[in-house]
């Protein structure tokens, strides 16, 4: 069972839609911790992204990826520009031009992604940004990706909300929210959060139903 | 939310098309959105540039012209630019002798301007970065993202484009910039949260009788909500901790430097400059240079910073040095 760029591109459509829907969540998230303007500059960068969506599923996954995450980049700035830029482009080089993505294939690109995630943000499992909950949610997908691809996608998101919630009561190690020392604990991560979001679209959207 | 704003989406663009107008003697507004030099690239000169998010107005783009940066990034509302902007900036003042950026300490502002590093470094623009980092409310470790860079980067872009317009190389610049740094400390409070346009609301609340010690300059929170004290009791409370972290000692020559946040008052800034004057006699250490007003901002925030610069000979003729800039000329 491969997974199809235009299948690829639903997902990433479908992320762009919820981080629409979630803009003023993210916000007032990031508001308590951050600097208030997650919801909006992932939405003015995955705004452009859907622009340019309907070329990218003529081509193959790799350029679909790496174009995002280029977009991305050019688009959002802040931390969430070059992080969710990297996590992008990295699926997309590892991905390359593999016409027919399968789960095993997706598996090796989402640990990609999360490499270059940590390698340009520098930050570890702990620290309280999007790689807690990223870790978790790419290793239960690597554990189900020989099986049943919903049962794996579910299982990633799961596991992505998991890590979301394991860091909201710690204090912040990286990012804006480290200036704020012990008050950051007991806030949701705002970059965790729309981690979440995009394990949950990716859920979604991949899901093979009936 | 009162603003003279049209809309949120169209800010920054729109504050830029302003500037472009009303300094046209000394800057041009190019795509995407960076404040370049009128006469850069200039030859021989090492470019300086920096950026960051808007709302800190007049850093970075008051700050362009002669003596001080050759060109300003100005991102979205409290969000650093994008490497396409830096990149940009770099090949416009690029005068073959290398490039320098100004980059303050926050994630974001080092991840963009990392990567724009690198694509100038590929099309062969030698760049050196120094991070400026000073503020004193932000616990510095290994395991954090570090100081906020504050006020201090306001006195390194002075400094360092002074030497820059006399032709200092890049490495010398790069040792100036970081000599400043090393220098330099800051402290911020908060009497009134800010607003982001594209938010609509206030950022934090808080009451009349409370104020934020340790904010930086998005409009975060601070390091701990206090009750409101005197303006006497809240220079202390800045002053102090900025001191003893350097430590800066007696017999130390200071640049004193208090800036407003975008909603108070000069009036009030005076007020905070006596006090801090009396505080910096009291401990033998002498003003050789100050500055007062509000040069480094968060939107509408009531509230000021205080930084003290120790200053050398070296410094103190750079500081003097002539800067025509929208925002600081003499």
């Amino acid at each position: 069972m491969a997974i199809t760029t235009a299948e690829l591109a639903d997902a990433v459509d479908t992320f762009a839609g919820r981080i629409h829907a979630a803009k003023e969540e993210l916000t007032t998230l990031d508001s308590a911790i951050g600097d208030a303007d997650h919801g909006i500059n992932m939405d003015r960068g995955m705004s452009a992204v859907r622009e340019i969506l309907r070329e990218l599923r003529q081509g193959d996954p790799g350029a679909l990826f790496t174009q995002t995450g280029m977009k991305l980049i050019s688009t959002v700035g802040g931390a969430s520009g070059p992080l969710y830029g990297t996590f992008f482009l990295r699926l997309g080089t590892s991905l390359g031009e593999t016409p027919e993505v399968t789960p095993r294939r997706l598996a090796e690109a989402l640990r990609a992604g999360l490499e270059g995630v940590k390698a340009r943000g520098k930050a570890e499992l702990g620290d309280k940004t999007m790689v807690d909950a990223m870790t978790p949610a790419v290793e239960a997908f690597e554990a189900g990706a020989d099986g049943d691809l919903t049962t794996a996608l579910a299982a990633a998101a799961t596991a992505a909300a998991g890590g979301r919630d394991r860091v909201t009561p710690v204090v912040a190690r990286k990012g804006r929210a480290s200036y704020l020392g012990e008050r950051s604990a007991g806030h949701q991560d705002p970059g965790a959060t729309s981690t979440t979001i995009l394990f949950e679209s990716l859920r979604d959207a991949l899901a093979v139903t009936g | 939310m009162k603003k003279l704003i049209n809309t949120p989406e169209r800010l920054v663009d729109e504050e830029l098309a302003g500037m472009a107008l009303a300094h046209a003697d000394l800057i041009r507004v190019e795509e995407p959105n960076i404040i370049v030099r009128r006469d850069a690239p200039r030859k021989g000169k090492v470019g300086v540039i920096s950026g960051g998010g808007s709302g800190h107005e007049p850093m970075h783009g008051g700050f362009v012209g002669l003596g001080m940066l050759d060109a300003a990034c100005p991102g979205a509302v409290f969000t650093s630019p994008v490497p396409d902007q830096m990149l940009a900036a770099t090949k416009a003042v690029n005068g073959g002798v290398g490039v320098l950026h100004i980059v303050k300490n926050y994630t974001g502002d080092i991840m963009n301007f990392e990567i724009a590093a690198e694509l100038a470094g590929a099309a062969g623009i030698e760049v050196k970065s120094v991070v400026m980092a000073d503020d004193v409310a932000v616990k510095d470790s290994l395991w954090t993202a570090g100081r906020r860079g504050v006020g201090g980067t306001v006195l390194a872009e002075k400094i360092v484009g002074a030497a820059a317009e006399k032709n200092a190389d890049l490495a010398t610049l790069a040792a100036l910039c970081q000599k400043v740094q090393d220098n330099v400390r800051s402290m911020g409070m908060a009497l009134t949260s800010c607003t982001v346009p594209a938010a609509g609301k206030p950022t934090f609340e808080i009451g009349d009788d409370e104020m934020e010690i340790g904010v930086g300059i998005h409009g975060e929170p601070g390091r701990e909500r206090r009750k409101l004290a005197t303006a006497d009791e809240i220079t202390e409370a800045l002053a102090v901790p900025i001191i003893d972290d350097l430590p800066f000692k007696r017999g130390d020559r200071v640049l004193a430097f208090v800036n407003g946040l975008g909603g108070t008052p000069l009036i009030e800034l005076y007020v905070v400059y006596r006090k801090l004057a009396a505080i910096l006699d009291g401990r033998g250490i002498t003003i050789a240079r100050n500055l007062v007003g509000s040069y480094i901002t968060s939107l509408d925030m009531a509230g000021c910073s205080i930084t003290l610069l120790r200053l050398d000979d070296e410094l103190i003729r750079l500081w003097d040095a002539p800067v025509h800039t929208a925002a600081l000329r003499w």
